[in-house]
């Protein structure tokens, strides 16, 4: 294990758990406020939590509770940060601030300048050497912000949603960049984007309200979600409940489908089926055993050259000719069908 | 920065009351250049009393603008970090020189440094006198210049925020390290229009210095002094010393308005400090 954090922050109302592998990406989810940025901070010695203890390589980077008292501040964890915005020095050149890391860790001149080459040539932006940071886009201000903390050589890299500032021309190149740099490397990339994690992540964590709900590696995570954040992002629909013999009961009623072999009676469990699979009524259609939810439309917005209706946390795919024949508008009640068939039922803890 | 703002259209009456107070400040201004006495203006303002009080008031103010900065900047940091224990109680009371009556101030120092004061006794047992000497000058205007250079320096540093200073320590760099390559080149537009300001004002200082320091020729009798002096017997070279102050202020406004640091904050301050300058 490289790095092994676990700590409790009660302002926050955070209680967190991460391990990293040698070498290993894990891409941590969650929607706002989750506790996310938190955890980057604590990491990176930025944030300083009630309780709890993190280790780096076997070196203790915190050990804080009734009666440890370790923090080993920022600047002596060589760990790096790379936020949302690329914060270069404004005061600074390209190559100097490139070669900051370097510099604060006692080398000299010449040869910070020869390691800022070095990593800015990596980015491929050694021909914005002598620039000022306000005269770079958003896309090459991330790649040096990329190169000025690698300079660093840190032992641990933590991305804050890197690519969320960048425009959609900007974003594939520098996430073309981190999956090459990051290649062998341990690090925590926060994200909002499931393509990040698809292309960056080795594995998953998904984080809500200020707990780990799931993890795993990429792939599982996506193709059997089970909290509704990480269903979001996998563009799935997610029901929480309980597996009967015949299903799952959830609300008041039960979710028909095919059950997992893992699955036993009596567990917490989550059903989980495609929008494509969901068909819209205006009014419950009869016969054939097949689920029903009574809803109301929250919003209706495109996909791809589909409808996509949202009802609460339910979400339907329909043609617009259909759409506008139900005549679905937000506050319509609204018939979500889907066959059980569909439906697939696996084990998953309850919601918070 | 945003190039061509336009603010949408006031309303007239808004428009007639700034020009009103506009010509209330430009007014007396005129009034003053017109009463001055040109064929003798260089002759009074290059009389020997007059050069000395010149020399004397830009030698302590550069000495308490330098004061002004060395203990002023660490105070400026201090408070922008919220480190400081009872800092909501600290704040007002280490600005107050900024609303305080100088001579109030004055009076203050007096009763600190002077012979029977505070510190006064114990330095007079090492043989040091304070009080009305130049060493009092500077003194006074330290005392009532440093906070202009705390408030505008404080406000740039918060502005200015901490992700910069977070990212250098992510970095591997000290808080020394921090502090001198991130942390005061970042904020040093603000702090040369704070140490312009305090110069302005420990150049106009008049009530603290009267009170505290005296008014000795050559040795505590500044600009302000050497003209409220010379108003009771020669009028025309007081309104010639007077430009020469104002010619100095606008030059120290001009540079401190013209550099990129000067914020909303730092222009409320120069409006405070034009408004309660020294009498």
């Amino acid at each position: 294990m490289s790095l092994q954090v676990s700590f409790v922050d009660d302002a926050r109302g955070t209680d967190l758990q991460l391990d990293v592998a040698d070498s290993e990406t894990v891409a941590v989810l969650g929607p706002n406020g989750a506790g996310k940025s938190t955890l980057l901070n604590v990491i990176a010695g930025l944030h300083r939590p009630a309780s709890g203890s993190g280790r780096l390589d076997g070196e203790t980077l915190f050990d804080l509770g009734d009666r440890a008292r370790t923090w080993v501040p920022a600047q002596d964890r060589r760990v790096g940060l790379l936020s949302q915005d690329a914060l270069l020095f404004p005061h600074l050149s390209v190559l100097e601030n490139v070669a900051f890391g370097p510099r604060s860790a006692g080398a000299g001149r010449s040869e910070a300048r020869r390691r800022a080459s070095h990593w800015l040539e990596q980015v491929e932006a050694l021909d914005l050497a002598g620039r000022r940071p306000g005269q770079l886009s958003g896309g090459q201000a991330q790649r040096i912000a990329v190169a000025r903390a690698l300079a660093a050589e840190p032992r641990l890299l933590l991305l804050d949603e890197p690519l969320a500032a960048l425009d959609q021309s900007a974003a594939p190149l520098v996430r073309r960049l981190l999956k090459r740099v990051l290649e062998g490397r341990p690090s925590v990339i926060v994200t909002h984007d499931v393509m990040d994690a698809l292309v960056l992540a080795d594995r998953i964590v998904v984080v809500e309200g200020g707990r780990v709900v799931e993890q795993g590696t990429t792939d599982a995570v996506l193709e059997r979600p089970r909290s509704r954040f990480a269903a979001g992002m996998a563009g799935l629909n997610l029901l929480h409940g309980r597996i009967t013999d015949v299903g799952l009961a959830a609300g008041s009623g039960t979710v028909s489908g095919s059950i997992d072999a893992t699955a036993a009676a009596g567990d917490d469990g989550v059903a989980v089926f495609r929008p494509a699979d969901v068909a819209v009524y205006t009014q419950a259609p009869a016969g054939s055993p097949r689920n029903t939810f009574h809803v109301t439309v929250t919003d209706v917005e495109p996909h791809g050259d589909q409808l996509r209706v949202r009802a609460g946390d339910l979400a339907a795919d329909v043609t617009p000719a259909a759409a506008a024949e139900l005549e679905l508008a937000p506050g319509t009640p609204a018939v979500f069908v889907v066959k059980a068939a569909a439906v697939t039922i696996y084990p998953g803890k309850p919601a918070h | 920065m945003s190039a061509g703002h336009q603010g949408h259209a006031l309303p007239g009456w808004v428009t007639a009351a700034a020009a009103v107070g506009t010509g209330f400040v430009l007014l007396p201004l005129a009034a003053m250049v017109l009463r001055i006495d040109w064929p003798r203006f260089v002759p009074l303002v290059t009389s020997d009393s007059s050069l000395a009080a010149l020399g004397l008031s830009l030698r302590t103010s550069a000495v308490s603008t330098l004061l002004c900065v060395v203990l002023g900047v660490p105070m400026a940091l201090a408070l922008a970090r919220d480190t400081v224990p009872g800092q909501r109680l600290l704040r007002p009371l280490v600005l107050l020189p900024l609303v305080l009556p100088p001579v109030v101030g004055g009076i203050a120092l007096l009763y600190t440094f002077g012979r029977r004061g505070l510190l006064g006794q114990s330095l007079d047992l090492l043989g040091v006198q304070v009080a009305f000497s130049t060493a009092a000058v500077v003194i006074a205007q330290t005392f009532v210049a440093m906070p202009f250079l705390v408030v505008s320096l404080e406000g740039t540093l918060r502005t200015s925020g901490q992700r910069f200073e977070a990212v250098a320590a992510t970095l591997g760099a000290r808080p020394g390290t921090v502090l001198s390559r991130v942390t005061l080149p970042l904020v040093l537009p603000g702090l040369v229009s704070g140490a312009m300001l305090s110069f302005a004002r420990a150049l106009g200082e008049f009530g603290a210095t009267l009170t505290f320091a005296g008014s000795l020729q050559g040795s505590t009798r500044t600009l302000p002094l050497e003209i409220y002096l010379q108003r009771e017997t020669d009028p025309d070279a007081a309104v010639a010393l007077s430009l020469v102050l104002v010619a100095v202020a606008v030059g120290v406004v001009g540079v401190a308005h013209g550099r990129r640091g000067g914020s909303a904050r730092l222009r409320t301050l120069l409006s405070w400090s034009r408004a309660g300058a020294p009498r």
